[in-house]
């Protein structure tokens, strides 16, 4: 996918990008991107650049996400809101498998039903820090022995637009789990957004072939050297501006060290159990299926739906759950994403987009919450140390 | 194979899952096998054989498990219990031991001969049997956990000359209870050192009553040259492990099969994690050195 | 006789804890008896003036439920021991015991070893040493099968099983 050669930096005008848009969708694709629906930016699929959250930005704290007006006008001046691409690119509901029990002549057999073709979809405003998260999801759901077929046939069918951030929350940290807020890879076309001076263009990266050729299709010009070090300066002042801070030295060995800490207790009289954190996290990938029929009860289907680990029933093992306490239930959550998923998948779960923070209604940090284990952890050793 | 990767996984546990072979089949759907017989083992348990597979999933080795579908009701991981027909490594004929406890396996227990469950599979990791040729095969079974472990026995008694003693120790709640009874009987026969304990005996029971671990004193195991294979209730498994482990069976020579809520089999669904184990991914069978320090920690 | 009752203790390890003397000494308590299967050792409430090391055979230890007849509680195989409740009063059995199979064992004369326990009180800690195991591990089986761990979840009857799907 990938090419040898890095074509040089184009520059995209704002009026640009309905001419993106008319590229994207002549190749097949339904946009999807922020815009601006029920006091947030989400993610939903965009009939016209005129859609997008032009003049919004946001501000986020543990616990609290707001809208704010702007000054500029700006359609990617916000950091990550309440949807993930994961609610595009392994949907909260989707229909595994559907098939009809047929009585014939031969005795009853069991017919599957016709499977959909996946839906193409350009993503349009994925922040370097869910580029990664898309990332990690590839290697959880197509990366080990069986591919997830319905994450494997959106995601293949995926055009990746990225757009580098140059205005990080309160609640990010991308920089901490060894991201940042520049995009080197993953991307189909990376753009940087400037609005400096009332002239509001982006400076494009192809990153594949595919990118090339939507590239080619809307009206650009070369970028000059001075505009692509402008926004490369913008990118990389972002990352010495993130809202928290995570300490991931050791984090895995410091989650199993902490398996029978007493600051669970501490965590659980604050956390409510709903799930938010799980729901928001654009990593998180746990789902459960419910089988259904119709009233004839000779056509089947098999849905799946995202399911969180906060929920009582997800460890449910016949007669009962493993994991009824809250204490257990956060602590399943926080070391696998962070601990656990380094032996499951080979990397952090984590990418810092800060999502969990803005969205859990009890405002519990996750950052926060893992200073606290570390320093517990510490004060324990040096207890131990004393004669 | 499912040995090599967990050594691999073992050695290296932040390096990224190593690919194993060529991508497999995805087996997001079910295939439908016909049930070719139903034999009610106990009041509450069947074994299922199946057969006729429209298009058949590939061959299991035991200790692995599938997906098992009651049409329109739902889904539910069941190990294999039998050795079936793995013809040209494809499943052919399949058997599956279960016991009705939820709706779904209530609806799998009901399924008469002639009617259709869907099959999806093979999950896992297996016992790998034949890791323990030049040694004493000890079988330690609670419960239903026999059933997982039948193919253990099938496999060691069709290729009886590479494996030293076979001993087979069982457990069950009441002698009603106690599976394969009259398998039982012809494995004795056959060689295999059988002995069955019961929770709860009855008038007619002329066995022993008492947990299955005071089975394991009077069987004179050689722990140095066995290979310990144990299934059943999560607790019965770590007291089992631990007291083959105190009588100098190595832990890693020790290997259980682990229980948790598998949703997909596919290692996808994030359901049945165990501390940094995928279960349906990276057991259900797992050597008790890894088991055990999982085992331990409450409601992980 | 106490020649072979001598073997037959160095051969158990239940009796692993006691010095070579010690072991010589109980010897002189205990008697190589053969039990047919089916015979009576002991019955619930009976004076408590004996104990057997088990060779061979097996004996299982019941007591008479009103209406449900003699019910087993446990059996006991080669290289265990029979019987604790000479160690302390009222020295009288809690349970009744009958062999399942034919049976071989050493049969002691528990009021003496009783004695000799009370003069020689190194001996007496031997021998609360080998039979303090037996006594823990039966116990903890005994919990374990409280827990009635092979059950269905129907099968249970206590309420407390934690949440369950519909």
């Amino acid at each position: 996918m990938t090419g040898t050669a890095t074509p040089a930096p184009r520059l995209i005008d704002i009026d640009g990008l309905p001419a993106l848009f008319e590229a994207l969708r002549g190749r097949g694709y339904t946009v999807v991107g922020p815009t601006v629906r029920d006091g947030a930016i989400v993610v939903a699929e965009l009939a016209s650049a005129a859609e997008l959250p032009f003049g919004w930005g946001v501000e986020t704290e543990a616990g609290r996400y707001r809208l704010r007006e702007r000054s500029d006008t700006a359609a990617f001046g916000h950091s990550a809101g309440p949807q993930s691409w994961k609610t595009v690119l392994h949907p909260a509901r989707a229909k595994l498998w559907s098939a009809d029990r047929v009585t014939g002549s031969a005795g009853t057999s069991i017919v599957e039903t016709g499977a959909a073709e996946p839906p193409r979809y350009a993503l349009l405003g994925v922040r370097p820090c869910d580029v990664r998260a898309i990332g990690i999801l590839d290697q959880v759901l197509t990366g080990g022995r069986h591919a997830d077929p319905v994450y494997r046939g959106r995601r293949d069918g995926a055009f990746v637009i990225a757009v580098e951030c140059t205005e990080p929350g309160a609640t990010c940290f991308c920089t901490s789990m060894g991201g940042g807020p520049g995009a080197d890879s993953g991307f189909d076309l990376a753009l940087t957004e400037l609005t400096d001076g009332g002239d509001h263009r982006f400076v494009v990266r192809t990153g594949t072939a595919a990118g090339a050729g939507v590239l080619a299709d809307v009206p650009s010009r070369a970028a000059d050297e001075a505009t692509v070090r402008h926004a490369a300066t913008a990118v990389a002042e972002a990352a010495g501006h993130m809202g928290r801070t995570m300490p991931t030295q050791g984090l895995p060995r410091l989650l199993a060290d902490s398996r029978e800490s007493p600051h669970w207790d501490d965590v659980a009289s604050r956390c409510l159990t709903c799930g938010n954190c799980t729901m928001v996290c654009p990593t998180c990938f746990c789902t459960t299926t419910e089988d259904v029929t119709d009233l004839t009860g000779d056509h089947a289907e098999r849905w799946r739906v995202w399911d969180s680990c906060f929920a009582l029933d997800f460890s449910y093992l016949h007669g009962g759950s493993v994991r009824t306490s809250g204490q257990s239930r956060y602590r399943q959550w926080i070391t696998h994403k962070l601990g656990t998923w380094h032996d499951q998948f080979g990397s952090s779960g984590c990418v810092g987009c800060g999502r969990c923070i803005a969205w859990c209604p009890a405002g519990i940090d996750i950052t926060q919450e893992v200073s606290t284990l570390a320093s517990m952890l510490e004060q324990a050793a040096a207890d131990e140390d004393k004669p | 194979m499912t040995g090599q990767r967990t050594a691999q996984r073992t050695a290296q546990p932040t390096a990224p899952p190593a690919p194993a072979g060529p991508a497999a089949e995805t087996p997001a759907v079910p295939r439908f096998y016909r049930v070719a017989s139903r034999r009610e083992d106990t009041a509450d348990t069947v074994t299922l054989e199946l057969t006729e597979p429209a298009q058949p999933v590939p061959a299991f080795a035991p200790g692995q498990f599938a997906m098992l579908t009651a049409f329109g009701v739902g889904e539910v991981p069941i190990s294999v219990s039998g050795l079936g027909d793995s013809g040209g490594g494809r499943a052919r004929r399949l058997e599956h031991t279960l016991r009705a406890v939820g709706a779904v396996t209530r609806a799998l227990h009901a399924a008469p001969p002639g009617s259709l469950i869907g099959v999806r599979g093979p999950f896992g990791t297996g016992w790998d049997v034949a890791s323990a040729a030049g040694r004493d095969i000890v079988i330690v079974a609670g419960g239903i956990g026999l059933a997982p472990l039948r193919p253990v026995v099938l496999s060691a008694l069709a290729d009886r000359s590479r494996y030293g003693r076979i001993v087979l120790l069982a457990g069950a709640r009441t002698p009603g209870d106690l599976l394969y009874a009259g398998e039982l009987e012809r494995w004795s026969r056959d060689g295999v050192e059988v002995a069955v304990t019961v929770d709860r005996a009855d008038s007619a029971w002329s066995g022993e009553v008492g947990l299955v671990t005071a089975l394991i004193e009077p069987a004179g195991l050689a722990p140095g040259n066995s290979v310990a294979f144990v299934c059943g209730p999560d607790i019965m498994m770590r007291f089992t492990a631990d007291a083959l482990a105190a009588r100098g069976l190595p832990a890693s020579r020790i290997r259980v099969s682990l229980e948790r809520n598998m949703r997909c089999g596919a290692g996808w669904c994030g359901h049945c994690q165990l501390g940094p184990l995928l279960v349906c991914r990276d057991g259900p069978v797992v050597s008790y050195d890894r088991a055990a320090p999982l085992m331990r920690v409450r409601e992980l | 006789m106490t020649g072979t009752v001598t073997a037959s203790l160095s051969a158990q390890p239940f009796f692993a804890a006691l010095a070579d003397s010690q072991r010589e000494a109980l010897a002189g308590d205990g008697t190589a008896v053969m039990v047919a299967a089916g015979e009576r050792l002991f019955d619930e409430g009976g004076v408590a003036d004996m104990f057997w090391l088990i060779e061979l055979g097996r004996i299982a230890l019941d007591m008479r439920v009103p209406g449900r007849g003699d019910q087993i509680v446990e059996t006991l195989g080669p290289g265990t021991v029979l019987g604790w409740s000479w160690l302390h009063p009222p020295y009288r059995w809690q349970f009744g015991a009958v062999a399942r199979l034919a049976t071989s064992a050493v049969a002691f004369d528990a009021p003496s070893v009783r004695r000799r326990c009370d003069a020689d009180p190194a001996f007496g800690y031997a021998m609360l040493r080998a039979f303090t195991p037996v006594i823990t591990e039966r116990l903890q089986a005994t919990r374990l099968r409280l827990l009635d761990l092979y059950a269905a979840p129907h099968q249970l009857s206590h309420a407390d099983i934690g949440p369950v799907n519909p």
